[in-house]
């Protein structure tokens, strides 16, 4: 990744705030629940960003900001040096054939009345109506080809296939077009483990032969180190902590990062003993805590935390959201072993 | 007596008793894909079909043709001839041509309206769906409106006011109805638009109009086609109460309410006159409802 390149994808202090009532009084009290409280990165052009925390925390918000689905409530979104809007106007709609989503639940996310190959064609359908039919159908056949479906699935309907070939016609429909931008909101977890496989390798095998950039989002630590270049960790709607995949995983610096990767299950059973076991639930984050909000689960809380939120800050291409790291002596940070 | 093993007849005997599965012979094969029921319905609409079609050139007399001296002939089996076989009518006019003529009205009107009432229906509940805020309100204010009215009352003053055409008569008809249709659309569009499919197809740069018409009104035409053989027989039935108040289709003109109508004078002495037609009218709205139903479970990709 080299510095002069410009990203593909750059987001600035993201925000994403629903209204909210809570119960208690007549109507209730309003309240914010802050989904996505002011995130930053950015995607360089073929690279992969891995996204990845609890349930709850912001990802899926995320990625809907990411592609203009809803819209923000501060910050400011550039692909390509153009701003991403939720407008869904005609710029919007033809903004959809350079980027495109792979949804979690592939039957939810297909016409349960058309066919496979139908699906499939769907956006070369949208976005060049001026093809002719035949060529269509052999773009949907060597679609079908690359994902792995067979040749005789293209009159099936959704509910006729299993779980792994509908995902397959949720990635195969989201490629027809040869997007930029790839997000992935939970791709395969949806899926057994064997089938996860096999669809993260295609996946890996697609984004190798067509170059497309991905952000990836999910729960599932290993899945984002098999798939990316770069991984952030969320954390109630902030980014604690993010970096190469090797840092993150190896060295995590954040408290919460050590606890995920410690969660990590092996094989090897020296490495158990080793286990954080965080305490709690994550906090609401209709009433997320001041200073750090991973403050009220961190092992290794000080006075600072409760008060004042922490900065990303880079040290080496590694950032990370934490006092105890940022404060420390350069180069020391706090050791997980 | 002892057992023949070997005897092929008591094996298979043996085997039939004991089997699990018994196959289905054909007849019961083919019943369960078409239902009696339905066969019957289809029959009747394709009847119904034929005679919209043909009319004229089956209708054995003209329909409007008087021949006093054979007034009030009974039908066939009920000691009538087979030159009449449905019989005549007080004016000697044979009941089957005018049953064909009848039938031939009533089910244009009543199948032109219906579609008038669904595209109306169906393109202003999508447009509640896809504006929502004032415009839904003011559709919304609109299909109260016409639901708090009965429909009679307001088909009687447009009637009484502008006359009567047979354009006029089905364009009226055609505002029977639309306000369920509209609602059903508007409901079953919002809450399509929550699901998964629509959202994603809109995600993938599909523009409102490809989303609700490939998308949206594919998956809840089911309902839709329910809604609307709900109104086809009601339009029937209301263009027959109009018609049997005289304010339907105008004499010489007949049709289903009309006949039933005009033979109320002779149920006592000729029946036929008023039966015939009234046969008819409940044939033929069952016959709908029953191949809605069935269409229905038809469409459903789903269910098969």
């Amino acid at each position: 990744m080299s510095a002069a390149e410009t990203p593909l994808l750059s987001v600035t202090n993201l925000k994403r705030h629903y209204d909210v009532r809570l119960p208690g009084g007549l109507f209730g009290t309003p309240a914010t629940l802050k989904a996505v409280d002011g995130i930053s990165f950015e995607i360089m052009k073929g690279k992969t960003l891995g996204l990845v925390g609890e349930s709850g925390c912001g990802k899926s918000t995320t990625a809907k900001l990411v592609l203009g689905h809803i819209p923000v409530t501060a910050g400011e979104i550039r692909f390509d040096g153009e701003r991403v809007t939720a407008n869904h106007n005609a710029q919007w709609r033809a903004m959809r054939r350079r980027m495109q989503m792979i949804y979690q639940d592939p039957l939810g996310a297909l016409d349960r009345r058309l066919s496979v190959a139908d699906q499939i064609g769907e956006p070369i359908q949208i976005h060049e109506p001026e093809t002719p039919k035949v060529e269509r159908d052999e773009r949907v056949a060597s679609l079908m080809a690359d994902v792995g479906l067979r040749r005789d699935m293209a009159d099936r309907f959704p509910h006729e296939l299993s779980g792994g070939q509908r995902q397959r016609v949720v990635i195969a429909r989201a490629l027809s077009v040869k997007p930029d931008l790839l997000v992935g909101d939970e791709p395969v977890s949806a899926l057994d483990v064997s089938i996860q496989a096999q669809v993260l390798n295609l996946l890996d095998d697609l984004r190798q032969s067509t170059g497309f950039t991905a952000l990836f989002i999910s729960h599932d630590l290993k899945v984002v180190r098999q798939m990316s270049d770069r991984v952030a960790v969320m954390y109630l709607g902030r980014i604690v902590e993010s970096g190469a995949p090797e840092e993150v995983f190896r060295r995590p610096q954040h408290p919460y990062t050590q606890a995920l990767v410690s969660a990590i299950p092996t094989i090897r059973r020296s490495v158990v003993s080793n286990r954080i076991v965080l305490k709690g639930d994550p906090p609401n984050p209709v009433n997320a805590p001041s200073g750090c909000p991973f403050h009220t689960r961190c092992p290794a809380v000080v006075a600072q935390c409760r008060t004042e939120v922490p900065a990303l800050l880079e040290t080496a291409g590694h950032k990370v959201a934490c006092h105890l790291v940022n404060n420390a002596p350069v180069g020391a940070g706090i050791a997980a072993e | 007596m002892t057992l023949e093993l070997n005897d092929p007849k008591s094996l298979a005997e043996d085997s039939g008793s004991g089997s699990v599965f018994t196959a289905k012979d054909k007849l019961t094969a083919f019943f369960e894909t078409w239902p009696p029921l339905v066969l019957f319905a289809l029959f009747w609409i394709a009847l119904c079909a034929v005679v919209v079609a043909f009319a004229p050139l089956i209708a054995p007399y003209d329909f409007m043709a008087m021949d006093l001296p054979a007034r009030l002939t009974p039908p066939v089996f009920f000691g009538g001839v087979w030159t009449h076989p449905l019989g005549t009518d007080e004016l000697g006019r044979d009941v089957l041509s005018r049953l064909i003529i009848s039938i031939r009205i009533s089910v244009v009107i009543a199948f032109l309206s219906t579609l008038i009432a669904a595209t109306l229906g169906v393109t202003l509940g999508f447009l509640a769906a896809y504006f929502r805020g004032r415009v839904e309100q003011l559709i919304l204010i609109l299909v109260d409106a016409q639901a708090s009215m009965p429909f009679m009352i307001i088909a009687l003053a447009v009637l009484a006011f502008l006359g009567n055409s047979l354009t006029l008569f089905v364009i009226l008809m055609g505002f029977y109805g639309w306000e369920r249709i509209a609602r059903i659309a508007r409901g079953l569009a919002i809450s399509a638009n929550e699901q998964g499919y629509a959202t994603a197809v809109r995600d993938l740069g599909a523009s409102p109009w490809r989303i609700y018409s490939r998308h949206i009104l594919p998956n809840i035409a089911s309902t839709l086609i329910v809604s609307m053989t709900l109104n086809f027989p009601e339009v029937i039935l209301l263009e027959s109460g109009l018609s049997f108040l005289g304010l339907g289709i105008q004499p010489p003109m007949t049709s289903l309410g009309n006949m039933v109508g005009y033979g109320r004078d002779y149920i006592q002495s000729a029946p036929w006159i008023m039966l015939a037609p009234s046969i008819a009218i409940v044939l033929t709205t069952l016959s709908i409802s029953i191949v809605g139903d069935w269409m229905r479970d038809l469409f459903d990709p789903t269910l098969k």
